[in-house]
């Protein structure tokens, strides 16, 4: 009988059993207890074994490892939890206008929305931090969130900043940074020892502070130079990809900070200032794309390019309206660095990576939040406020 | 005395089991390590969004497959009701959970506003309206049925090794063997 049973290379019968009837319930010849014991053992770690590859991947058993949530956690460590705000970036005004591409861009990308034409944009002012009723101040910088969004076509998100270059160069610096420039309760400025230190931990930062600190900032929002910072490559109808940094060089002219105004009691005078502006006419950036060439740094943000790289004049950025934040404004939109249209791709950069898992865990976890107004409002908008 | 065996599963049916046994373990891993990374979030992205897809679209070919083409062979006769339960029931959760997290992964996008990109100028329409708190709840679900889908992977591939090496009744050499069986 034993002769007629079917086999298969997995199937271990033990010659001593052979003669013996299976069992009834499974027609398999019984295992001994060890047998039996060494096979669950079998099962047994290959679970194990996923799940712990599982648990691996998930960075569960690496407590030291820096995720996105370890980075937003130090946010809110440092800010304090402000439900249905971003984390960082919290305070800011929605803007919209649209941009009007000259073509220039054409020899560089394929992205449709260089051709000529117009571009509805929405976008965002914002100034860093993640309190969102923290006051202005003239050593604040001044952050712009753009979505370009084609009709119809394929939308570019991108969140600049008015620095020539950013302080750090990684995630690990950025997160090193925000727990280093937490305000101490009693004084309302960071620990000098702990700034001290995090420069010392990041020379890049303390170099990239003094290019900073070279270049004073403007007046106001409209007179800003906001800067992509990271590299991109843009890719050409042809194939030929070049690096690419750009900016939004302000049409208004630059104006020093005049600390009269820094001094006004009104906690919200940047963002006031340019509510106030846009009411005397459109404020309008050109958009100016800084080609690398080879060697110039992209996975570096703290490194500006040399002054003498073709500059291309794209096109020009025009705002024309204003909106306080609220529903279906710009509060709910995430300007994910990485949203971009086809022709345009991200360097080895690693802050762009990391900005865009950042951001998406900030925004996950403030859209399921209840929202309060922004302490920036546009007076008689008719945005429900 | 020839004992009861399970029949082997068509080939087609074998052939997309096991790519997508692969398929859905990679997302399964990739889905987890990508919410954690920062240096790797980019090109994790790059890849689940498409392979969500092409998961959608084979689990569609293969229920209709499963359905329609190919029924799956009955379980061997001495198989017990509870285990013939168990395995129904790990089947059955895995295929709604196949089709439920790439089509919530694919509203909880639209809900967010964002473009949904699968590879270049490929993208995808919305197929839910913008809204916060539609993107939170569908965030939610997607992360607790990913966790449900694991579940049940674990509980089928325990079952799966318990026929290979415990019962060995042939169910799970019905997918696995790679021979065409003789059935005696």
């Amino acid at each position: 009988m034993s002769s007629t049973r079917p086999t298969t290379a997995l199937k271990l019968v033990p010659p001593w059993r052979d003669d013996l009837d299976p069992p009834v319930d499974h027609g398999s010849p019984s295992l001994t207890i060890i047998n039996f014991v060494v096979r669950m053992g079998v099962i047994g770690g290959l679970i194990l074994c996923i799940v712990g590859s599982f648990s691996y991947a998930a960075g569960w058993l690496s407590p030291g490892l820096l995720t996105q949530t370890k980075i937003v956690n130090g946010l809110e460590q440092v800010n304090g939890v402000q439900p249905g705000f971003r984390r960082n970036h919290a305070k800011g005004l929605c803007i919209t206008g649209y941009f009007d591409s000259n073509g220039n861009g054409v020899p560089w990308t394929k992205a449709e929305l260089f051709k000529p034409g117009r571009v509805p944009v929405i976008g965002r002012f914002s100034i860093p931090g993640g309190n969102p009723y923290m006051a202005d101040g003239p050593a604040v910088a001044r952050g712009i969130g753009l979505a370009f969004r084609p009709i119809g076509g394929e939308e570019w998100r991108m969140a600049m900043l008015n620095l020539p270059v950013f302080v750090v160069n990684s995630a690990q610096g950025f997160y090193d940074q925000v727990l280093a420039m937490k305000p101490d309760p009693a004084t309302g400025k960071p620990d000098p020892g702990n700034v001290k230190a995090f420069f010392a931990a990041h020379p890049e930062s303390a170099r990239a502070v003094t290019i900073i600190k070279s270049q004073p900032f403007s007046s106001g929002f409209d007179n800003s130079t906001f800067n992509s910072l990271d590299a991109f490559w843009f890719m050409n109808a042809v194939g030929t990809s070049t690096p690419v940094r750009w900016s939004m060089v302000p049409v208004d002219e630059y104006q020093p900070e005049n600390p009269a105004e820094s001094a006004t009691p009104d906690k919200n005078y940047l963002f006031d200032d340019f509510i106030t502006r846009i009411q005397s006419g459109p404020v309008q950036w050109r958009m100016i794309l800084t080609v690398g060439q080879p060697g110039d740094p992209t996975d570096d943000a703290t490194i500006p390019w040399p002054d003498n790289r073709q500059h291309i004049d794209a096109g020009m950025l025009t705002i024309d309206r204003v909106e306080s934040e609220g529903p279906g404004t710009c509060r709910d939109i995430n300007f994910d660095p990485l949203v971009l249209p086809f022709g345009i791709t991200p360097s080895d950069d690693p802050l762009l990576s990391a900005r865009s898992a950042v951001y998406s865990q900030s925004f996950r976890r403030r859209e399921g939040e209840k929202k309060s107004p922004s302490a920036v409002r546009v007076p008689d908008a008719r945005d429900g406020g | 005395m020839t004992m009861p065996r399970a029949e082997q599963f068509a080939f087609i049916s074998r052939v997309l089991h096991w790519t997508m046994a692969v398929m859905v373990l990679a997302m399964l891993f990739i889905g987890i390590a990508m919410v954690a990374s920062l240096a790797d979030y980019r090109w994790l992205v790059s890849i689940h969004k498409p392979l969500g897809i092409l998961i959608l679209i084979l689990v569609t070919i293969r229920l209709i497959n499963r359905w329609l083409i190919n029924p799956p062979p009955p379980f061997p006769a001495g198989m017990a009701s509870w285990d013939r339960f168990a395995a129904n029931a790990s089947i059955l959760t895995l295929y709604i959970l196949m089709f439920a997290l790439p089509l919530v992964g694919w509203a909880m996008l639209s809900a967010a506003g964002y473009p949904i990109v699968l590879y270049g100028p490929l993208s995808l329409p919305p197929i839910a309206p913008q809204s916060p708190m539609l993107y939170a709840v569908l965030r939610t679900t997607h992360t607790v049925l990913a966790f449900m889908l694991f579940a049940t992977f674990i509980g089928h591939f325990s079952g799966a090794m318990m026929h290979a090496l415990i019962f060995r009744d042939g169910v799970f050499e019905s997918m696995a063997s790679w021979k065409s069986r003789s059935r005696a």
